[in-house]
């Protein structure tokens, strides 16, 4: 699918929800656990001591696996399950095939202890490391002392790695906050770590947006993500709070070339394309991080920003074909832009209304920017009114807020018809880190360190 | 320091070798002898078609089974009584994973049985406990018990004539001495709060809310009271004969409460119940639904489980330092917050809670979870 669609098709529109394809982990079956012929590392071997990550490596999984669970003994998973490297470069759940589900959450930092905020971003990675190969944290969900609550939560126990990735994030809220330097990051913050402006109809929430830490769990079974986050806000109790989270759903297609592009709420195709994992030259330019862009301890991360935005779906689904084609600039069946018969042929910008969302999102009505998307729908039930609390938990990865999110959505906010039938209600903004590279790492690394 | 899980540590050997070996070699932190093994417990290595202990003979008191699971099958084992009764199982012991249980044992004769694959009556062995007649505690433990019932004594002792004053006021008609009578009335329950439902039939008739009542069951004790008084604004008919209730049922519970079966781990465990009720009632607001005096039913929580963690806290040091380095900690933090909300260090007048705002309320609850999850975990290191 990448080389059939130039980066001149792609589309940084909000509402975009597109692929981020990339050819699934490898799926070599074996298990952590079973294929060892013995337990896994505790967790104090795991989380106490970062050092001995390399001594341990042998008990742990750091290949792509489809690990079953601690606990079940069946010796092999579907591939469909499989895990995702967990080290690299990069951190996983950027440039990696999007999962079906979605738990994110944003964390405040309760202590303003320097030592106990590295301690607990080496815990997560350790615990990271074991969830995403499909392991139980530290010694698991049971066969513990009866007296004391297992390490493990248990309910992804017997379940595969179900491509598990877990992400983390640093808030502007980690360099300062309230005015102070906590923990002597403030000089440390990137410039392209930008607070977004308020823009027109924006209606936000803060029990809905910020964050000191941010970790984004994108897995196919909404069990596993659940139960990662869950996991994490367990280990980071009394250093961390979580300030708000969002599931998410609707990203059930493959991303494949030849699968459909997935829709939105709103029943639209939108955001034909995303910038691939394979399109190399494409991440570097507008996903990477490098150290010439100003914070050397950035190179290779990204920036994260993310928006939950209400849909008004009883309000829409009253609107005319025509206008909801019109609001959109493309066709609801094919997904095709206006005038056009394919969805991912070229879009003419001109041929479309002027405040078409399309037309106003298109990266060459952007200098050509491009942002990476994975967004979820959500529904969080019904309003108490009778209506669909339901929209698009909006995800953006980019090189600079500045240069990509902030234009992008300025002038949506000022001209989009689809505005009539949206709002933004939380958000927030992230500096996605590098990698961990391996068992010695650890997320925050060249921040921290 | 982190809180770090606590209790023995069920190392593979290999893994232990590997991890100490990783230890003196890369990191400088401080290591407590976790991997011990042969520790005193009795090993209990299960297979397909045996079950085999370690010794058959060992002393009443403290026992703790270490269970390998060599076979193929997913295994459960027991240790019963000569009726089949069981003293302690655990069950779900997957191939190839190691299972620690602990019990208080007496001595005479018991078996100890392995399940594989969870099925049957299991392969048996006879094993004798010998020694005195009870089980027995460390010194250190047993004084830590004592004090533990002097004080759930103590609080009972001291509430009854503060419930008095509350009654009182009741039976006098006099609402406005009754409003203000009525939470310092509750302190003493709300410290000790799991030894008093310990006893099944006090509970829901003295501290019940409405929500809690079973279809048929009348309403009485305090919550009652509550509504007429800060709901109600008046009291009912029947308010002299809830007061004398409420005056019987706690006089019940001064009677019986030092009978109150009380062990190391029950206090442990009791502590971390007490922030529970924190969790589910007092920082929602349910409580103290009429009256808003729920951070005086928190403070006095947090207070009782502060009392049985301190009582504990020599025998927790010696096992688990980290976390009793955290526990101290949170506890600080907590009471701190607390602070903000009371007229003066030691006075038991906090501000209504219908003031204190959402987020607020939710830098308590955070207080509450980084308190209670550590707190979870000191039943571990009292009985390692």
């Amino acid at each position: 699918m990448p080389e059939s669609e130039s980066a001149e098709s792609a589309e940084s529109a909000e509402f975009a929800e597109s692929s981020a394809s990339a050819p699934s982990a490898a799926s070599t079956a074996s298990t952590g656990r079973g294929a060892e012929g013995k337990p896994a590392p505790s967790r104090r071997a795991l989380l106490g001591w970062g050092g001995a990550g390399l001594a341990l490596g042998a008990a742990a999984t750091g290949g792509a696996t489809a690990a079953l669970r601690d606990g079940d003994t069946t010796a092999s998973a579907a591939g469909s399950g499989a895990a995702v490297a967990f080290h690299g470069a990069h951190q996983a759940g950027i440039a990696t095939a999007v999962q079906d589900r979605l738990h994110f959450a944003a964390f405040d930092v309760t202590t303003r202890d320097r030592t106990e905020l590295v301690q607990l971003l080496k815990d997560w990675t350790r615990a990271a490391e074991r969830m995403t190969a499909g392991h139980a944290v530290g010694d698991g969900a049971y066969g513990g002392l009866a007296e004391a609550p297992p390490d493990d939560t248990g309910e992804a126990l017997g379940l595969p790695p179900s491509r598990l990735t877990l992400t983390v994030g640093f808030g502007p809220g980690l360099f300062t906050k309230g005015g102070t330097d906590r923990f002597g990051l403030a000089e440390h913050r990137p410039a392209a770590l930008a607070d977004l402006p308020k823009f027109p109809g924006d209606n936000l929430d803060p029990a809905r947006g910020g964050g000191d830490l941010c970790v984004q769990a994108c897995a196919d079974d909404p069990q596993v993500a659940v139960h990662a986050i869950r996991n994490l806000a367990r280990i980071g109790f009394g250093k961390v709070a979580v300030r708000w989270s969002q599931l998410g759903f609707g990203k059930t297609s493959s991303t494949t070339p030849d699968a459909q592009t997935p829709r939105n709420l709103f029943g639209f195709k939108d955001g034909t394309s995303n910038i691939a994992v394979t399109e190399t030259d494409a991440l570097d330019r507008y996903v990477w991080a490098a150290a010439k862009d100003g914070a050397d301890w950035m190179a290779g991360g990204s920036y994260l920003v993310a928006r939950r935005i209400s849909m008004r779906i009883e309000s829409w689904d009253r609107t005319s074909l025509q206008e909801q084609e019109d609001v959109f600039g493309r066709d609801k069946g094919e997904g095709a832009a206006v005038g056009r018969a394919r969805e991912h042929d070229k879009p003419n910008l001109k041929a479309m209304l002027p405040t078409s969302h399309v037309r106003l999102a298109h990266p060459d009505a952007h200098h050509g920017v491009r942002m990476l998307r994975r967004g979820y729908s959500f529904t969080d039930g019904t309003d108490g009114l009778g209506r669909l609390d339901a929209g698009l938990f909006f995800l953006a990865y980019q090189r600079d807020i500045r240069d990509a999110f902030i234009p992008v959505q300025r002038s949506l906010a000022r001209s989009d018809a689809l505005g009539e039938y949206i709002q933004h209600v939380g958000s927030a903004v992230f500096a996605i880190p590098p990698g961990v590279r391996d068992k010695g790492d650890w997320w925050g690394r060249t921040l921290l360190s | 320091m982190r809180p770090v899980r606590s209790g023995p540590v069920r190392l593979s050997v290999v893994t232990a070798t590997a991890a100490v070996a990783a230890l003196t070699a890369v990191t400088g932190c401080t290591a407590k002898s976790d991997a011990k093994t042969g520790d005193g417990a009795v090993q209990v290595t299960a297979k397909d078609d045996s079950c085999e202990v370690s010794k058959n003979e060992f002393p009443s008191g403290h026992v703790e089974l270490a269970i390998e699971n060599k076979g193929s099958k997913v295994t459960e084992v027991y240790l019963l009584f000569p009726d089949d009764r069981i003293v302690t199982e655990r069950e779900n012991i997957g191939p190839g994973t190691k299972a620690r249980v602990t019990a208080e044992v007496k001595a005479g004769s018991y078996e100890i049985a392995c399940k594989p694959g969870m099925k049957g009556s299991g392969i048996r062995q006879k094993v004798t406990v010998t020694g005195g007649t009870a089980a027995k505690r460390s010194p250190e433990m047993d004084a830590a018990v004592a004090a533990y019932r002097t004080y759930v004594q103590a609080q009972a002792d001291e509430t009854l004539p503060k419930v008095k004053v509350f009654t009182d006021a009741v039976r006098a008609g006099d609402v406005e001495a009754a409003k203000k009578a009525y939470a310092p009335s509750r302190i003493g329950w709300e410290r000790t709060e799991p030894v008093a439902e310990s006893f099944g039939d006090i509970d829901p008739k003295v501290d019940v809310r409405a929500d809690g009542l079973e279809d048929g069951q009348k309403w009485t004790g305090w919550h009652r009271l509550e509504k007429e008084l800060f709901a109600d604004k008046k009291l009912g008919k029947d308010a002299t004969s809830l007061a004398d209730t409420l005056d019987k049922d706690l006089l019940d519970w001064q009677k019986r409460v030092g009978k109150a079966e009380i062990t190391p781990t029950s206090m442990a465990n009791g502590a971390k119940e007490l922030l529970d009720e924190v969790a589910s009632g007092k920082v929602t607001g349910e409580e103290e639904r009429y009256s808003h005096t729920d951070l005086v039913d928190f403070k006095a929580n947090v207070e009782g489980a502060q009392k049985s963690y301190e009582l504990l806290k020599p025998v927790a040091e010696k096992n688990d330092a980290a976390l009793v380095t955290e526990l101290d900690k949170q506890f600080a933090a907590l009471n701190k917050l607390l602070d903000k909300y009371r007229d003066g260090a030691d006075s038991y007048e906090f501000t209504s809670y219908e003031k204190v705002g959402k987020a607020e309320r939710k830098e308590l609850s955070d207080g509450v979870n980084a308190l209670a999850e550590p707190l979870s975990k000191l039943a571990a290191a009292v009985v390692k």
